[in-house]
């Protein structure tokens, strides 16, 4: 049978059209679709508002969703738990899993504690998070990886700051909005994460790749000395991540430097914490132009810890992950 | 242009004496259709690559092949505004690319004006791919080997979940020309 096509079809009045009118019409919206993505990947920023409004007006579907989710994934492993073993399997499993990282993050700590032992009165105090929520939604149809998350600005959650689960870091806040903030997850590829071998001080800059993997660039030039199995744990260079957290386990190694695995994978992730900048004025001092002079930045609200007074001389660098 | 009253599958969906359909319903339920079809992907799990369909996209497809006419020449441009403060694409991208299927799908009709579930899959299937490919483009993101890598089960998702999709337009259609009684 041939189409009542938009030409022929009295069903609709709309469809009365003529067909110049639509195809007009049509290419109008086209036009106007273009000049907005050029506004807006020229200006990433420039939507954000219109966003925020309409995840804000999601957020009870998203937690509600969120909610089914954990009690969905609880019960999957449940039931896989007594295939195997029984329940408590998985659930030993789990926490098997989180001990290791801590253990390979003592090993962190204890060569910090060495360096800093050198350093006397520079003390790094654990940062509480500002808020624990749980991540709500994600960008699960398009190239880039967001998530978004059910706190913002009424929580006081500001743009920069570190998203980490009890696992790892997962993320960093790129929009916040009233109630609702959009995290750029580090498999996203606009994502860059200064970090290092948990065990030494070899450093190198985790980027996503888009496909769920990071990729790690050695930041020295030489041998490769990663193997894989390594944890690698936030550096602190930039001042945005809290130095010492998990981050990824390398699974390949290829020229580079080599292909990690996220630790903190968001599809296992419930809740997240989200801390404060670990190091504001490093911060503000990577987004001062170098022909300016430094001075005394705006007091941020959140962003100021009782440690960030005394910290200032140990700030380890002022790139943010170039 | 003469009045087709044959493009409905059966007399039972004509409006009768004591029997009419709901206006509303029979105009809202595509459009509220495909604007849930953009919100749903995000609130599905948070995951470290793309694996929906975009079934927003999709079910504007489904609509405009199984009711062509139905929705203006330029739905691209409202839908795709929703679309885009969901999706995580930047504004605009799917404004952009929902205005330009309307009018190639148009054109389509034009060329080949002889319907057919199998050639209304391959149309779908072509544009499926075509969205999802030039969406890593519109995303502001440089596309990499990696970004094609993980779009292609993602895109044959897409293909196999036509038919399903189309099923369910087919349903909604009949829903939407539910005839209720008049009481007066």
């Amino acid at each position: 049978m041939a189409r009542s096509s938009s030409r022929n079809s009295g069903f609709s009045r709309k469809a009365q059209f003529s067909l110049f009118t639509g195809y007009l019409a049509a290419f109008l919206g086209a036009v106007i679709g273009l000049a907005l993505l050029i506004v807006s990947i020229w200006q990433p920023q420039s939507f954000a508002g219109l966003r925020g409004l309409a995840n804000d007006a999601t957020r009870p579907a998203g937690q509600g969703t969120a909610v089914v989710r954990d009690e969905g994934q609880g019960f999957f492993e449940s039931v896989q738990g007594y295939l195997e073993a029984g329940s408590q399997n998985s659930k030993l499993k789990q926490e098997l899993e989180v001990a290791r990282i801590r253990l390979k993050e003592s090993d962190d700590v204890a060569q910090e504690n060495a360096q800093l032992r050198g350093l006397l009165g520079l003390q790094e105090l654990e940062q509480p998070p500002i808020v624990t929520t749980r991540l709500i939604g994600s960008s699960s149809t398009s190239a880039r990886r967001f998530a978004y998350m059910a706190a913002g600005r009424n929580q006081g959650v500001g743009n920069g700051m570190p998203v980490r689960s009890e696992r790892g870091i997962v993320g960093r806040v790129l929009e916040t909005s009233r109630n609702t903030a959009r995290v750029l997850l580090l498999t996203d590829s606009a994502s860059a994460l200064p970090v290092r071998r948990s065990t030494d001080n070899v450093v190198a800059l985790a980027r996503g790749r888009g496909d769920g993997l990071l990729q790690i660039r050695l930041i020295n030039l030489g041998l490769n000395p990663l193997e894989v199995g390594d944890l690698l744990v936030t550096s602190g260079t930039g001042g945005y991540f809290q130095p010492g957290v998990a981050v990824a386990i390398v699974q390949e190694l290829n020229d580079e430097g080599a292909l990690a695995r996220l630790v903190a994978d968001p599809v296992s992730t419930n809740f997240v914490a989200v801390t404060p900048i670990w190091q504001p004025e490093a911060v503000y001092a990577s987004q001062v132009p170098e022909e300016e002079p430094l001075v005394e930045p705006e007091p941020e609200s959140e962003g100021e810890g009782n440690d960030a007074e005394n910290a200032n001389e140990g700030t380890p660098g002022t790139q943010d992950g170039e | 242009m003469a009045r087709r009253k044959d493009n409905l599958p059966s007399l039972s969906y004509e409006r009768k004496l004591t029997r009419r359909h709901s206006p509303v319903l029979a105009r809202s339920v595509p459009y509220v259709t495909i604007l849930l079809g953009s919100l749903l992907p995000s609130l599905a799990l948070t995951n470290t690559m793309p694996f929906f369909p975009p079934f927003g996209f999709m079910l504007l497809l489904a609509w405009r092949l199984y009711r062509p006419g139905f929705m203006p020449m330029w739905v691209g441009l409202p839908l795709g505004a929703f679309d885009d403060l969901f999706s995580g694409q930047p504004m605009g991208s799917a404004i952009l690319l929902w205005s330009l299927t309307m009018i190639v799908l148009d054109y389509i009709e034009q060329r080949f004006p002889w319907r057919g579930f199998w050639q209304d899959w391959f149309v779908a299937a072509i544009a499926v791919s075509a969205y999802l490919i030039i969406a890593i483009f519109a995303s502001g993101t440089v596309p990499t080997l990696q970004h094609f890598a993980v779009v292609a089960p993602q895109v044959l998702l897409s293909v196999l979940l036509y038919p399903i999709i189309a099923i369910m337009v087919a349903g909604l259609d009949r829903m939407r020309l539910v005839r209720f009684r008049e009481l007066d």
